[in-house]
């Protein structure tokens, strides 16, 4: 009979799933960097009345359709879209797209949906009598918004920010089903070649929780140090 | 002086503002009086531009309010509001080092000097480290006072400078006000202070509906008010 959890078959298998760690951070960095940036651009695109619309569309999308969906369309259905369209101006041409790529894109996409939400309600969080009182002394516009407007709503917005981090970190596993090596691609990886589920799940789920720690830590830290008093 | 000529000012389907007409004079210290709703926070906010108006002219020193930078005009008038508006992450000092820095580019030195002594007139040189929440309202509107005031500007509106306080701290506003009438500086305040409006303005003015009803010295206007618009206010609330 076997034990309950047998460390001496998981052992070997450990560092091949902890590489998998760098796959799932790179994608969640980088998602939230490009998030962020398309959340701003978005607050951007929605305070012109031209392009409200596109930002208003944007976010509604993909807050409103699952993220496995939106990763399947951009890695499997795209390509095939892509092809058709080259193919009706006259091009013949076998368009594939990278699954890190694809991953990166759809998290970012996805991501910056939410993250202007985040940003949107950061901003509104800004006394508005702060900015009369500030227009009424003259004070430019790029100034109201530098020392005015961007420490409040970054102080108001630094613990959802780090919040959708860490839910990125998490949801991040979905990439397992494009193929994708990322922690959880690796635990399904070496349970077919063990047959073991128990303990690579649970070696996998030890290195996830050890990460959100940390990163919830670090997070806490600097909400500290930002606030003034 | 500040020429308002044929002023009109709505916002959506309601008029705030219907063909208004004054003439503030330079140095004086006039009180905007009137029931709420009647208009007088949206003309004051029409002078520094914080409003647009609809139609008419507003004249300071005989230039075109509209046609002014936003800076130029903010160098000329200066504002202190019911709810203060301090910058709530920011000391009380830089508070009021803040515009002097920012629109004055006044060197840090002496932008500091400036702020000290602006805080010390308004007898708050104890408290310049501190931050707004940490003040009670009568300080935080004497800090208010002292951003406005370190600008040195030729007006200054006051939009209803003690409404928002506890009746125990109304006088130690009113009295640093007070100190700014009759100093060359232009005060136009909106206040429900009447015996404070007696006894500071050179002249009170009465609003109604958008319109101005009726305007003089204090004496003639609080005791021999003329139009019965005005009586019916002044006896509703004295």
């Amino acid at each position: 009979m076997s034990e309950l959890f047998d460390w001496t078959r998981i052992e070997g298998w450990i560092p091949f799933m902890v590489k998998g760690l760098s796959v799932t951070l790179l994608l969640a960095f980088l998602a939230a960097l490009f998030g962020l940036m398309l959340g701003i651009l978005v607050v951007l695109m929605s305070r012109h009345k031209k392009t409200k619309w596109l930002a208003a569309t944007y976010v509604d999308i993909f807050r409103g359709t699952p993220l496995l969906l939106q990763l399947s369309i951009v890695y499997f259905a795209l390509p095939q879209v892509l092809e058709a369209l080259f193919f009706m101006v006259g091009f013949e041409v076998d368009v594939q797209i990278g699954g890190l790529f694809a991953a990166i894109l759809t998290f970012s996409l996805n991501s910056g949906a939410y993250i202007s939400e985040i940003i949107r309600s950061g901003i509104n969080s800004v006394d508005d009598g702060e900015l009369e009182a500030a227009r009424a002394l003259g004070v430019s516009k790029f100034n109201i918004f530098k020392d005015i407007i961007w420490p409040t709503a970054f102080r108001n917005t630094f613990p959802s920010l780090m919040n959708e981090l860490i839910t990125l970190v998490k949801e991040s596993s979905i990439v397992s089903v494009i193929g994708i090596q990322d922690l959880m691609r690796r635990q399904q990886i070496v349970s077919s070649q063990t047959f073991m589920y128990f303990e690579p799940l649970i070696v996998v789920g030890v290195i996830y929780y050890v990460v959100i720690k940390i990163l919830s830590k670090v997070a806490r830290r600097i909400e500290v140090k930002l606030a003034y008093d | 002086m500040i020429e308002i000529k044929k002023v009109e000012k709505s916002f959506g389907d309601l008029q705030v503002l219907k063909e208004v007409t004054h003439i503030f004079e330079q140095g004086k210290t006039v009180v905007i009086i009137g029931a709420s709703g009647s208009g007088k926070s949206t003309l004051l906010r029409c002078i520094n531009r914080l409003e647009e108006i609809d139609e008419g002219s507003i004249k300071i020193e005989g230039l075109e309010v509209s046609q002014m930078r936003q800076k130029d005009l903010a160098l000329k008038v200066g504002m202190v509001f019911q709810q203060f508006h301090l910058f709530h992450h920011m000391t009380v000092l830089e508070n009021v080092m803040y515009a002097l820095l920012k629109v004055k580019k006044t060197p840090k030195d002496l932008a500091k000097e400036k702020a000290l002594e602006g805080l010390k007139n308004v007898g708050l040189s104890d408290k310049v480290h501190q931050y707004p929440k940490q003040l009670s309202g009568g300080q935080k509107q004497r800090v208010a006072i002292a951003r406005a005031m370190v600008m040195e500007p030729k007006v200054m509106l006051f939009d209803e400078p003690t409404s928002a306080l506890d009746p125990e701290m109304v006088n130690e506003v009113l009295k640093e006000i007070r100190k700014l009438a009759h100093t060359g500086l232009t005060n136009i305040i909106v206040t429900h202070e009447m015996g404070f409006a007696k006894e500071v303005a050179d002249e009170v003015v009465y609003m109604d509906d958008g319109k101005i009803v009726e305007y003089g010295p204090p004496k003639s206007l609080f005791e021999k008010p003329k139009k019965k618009r005005t009586k019916e206010f002044l006896n509703h609330i004295l």
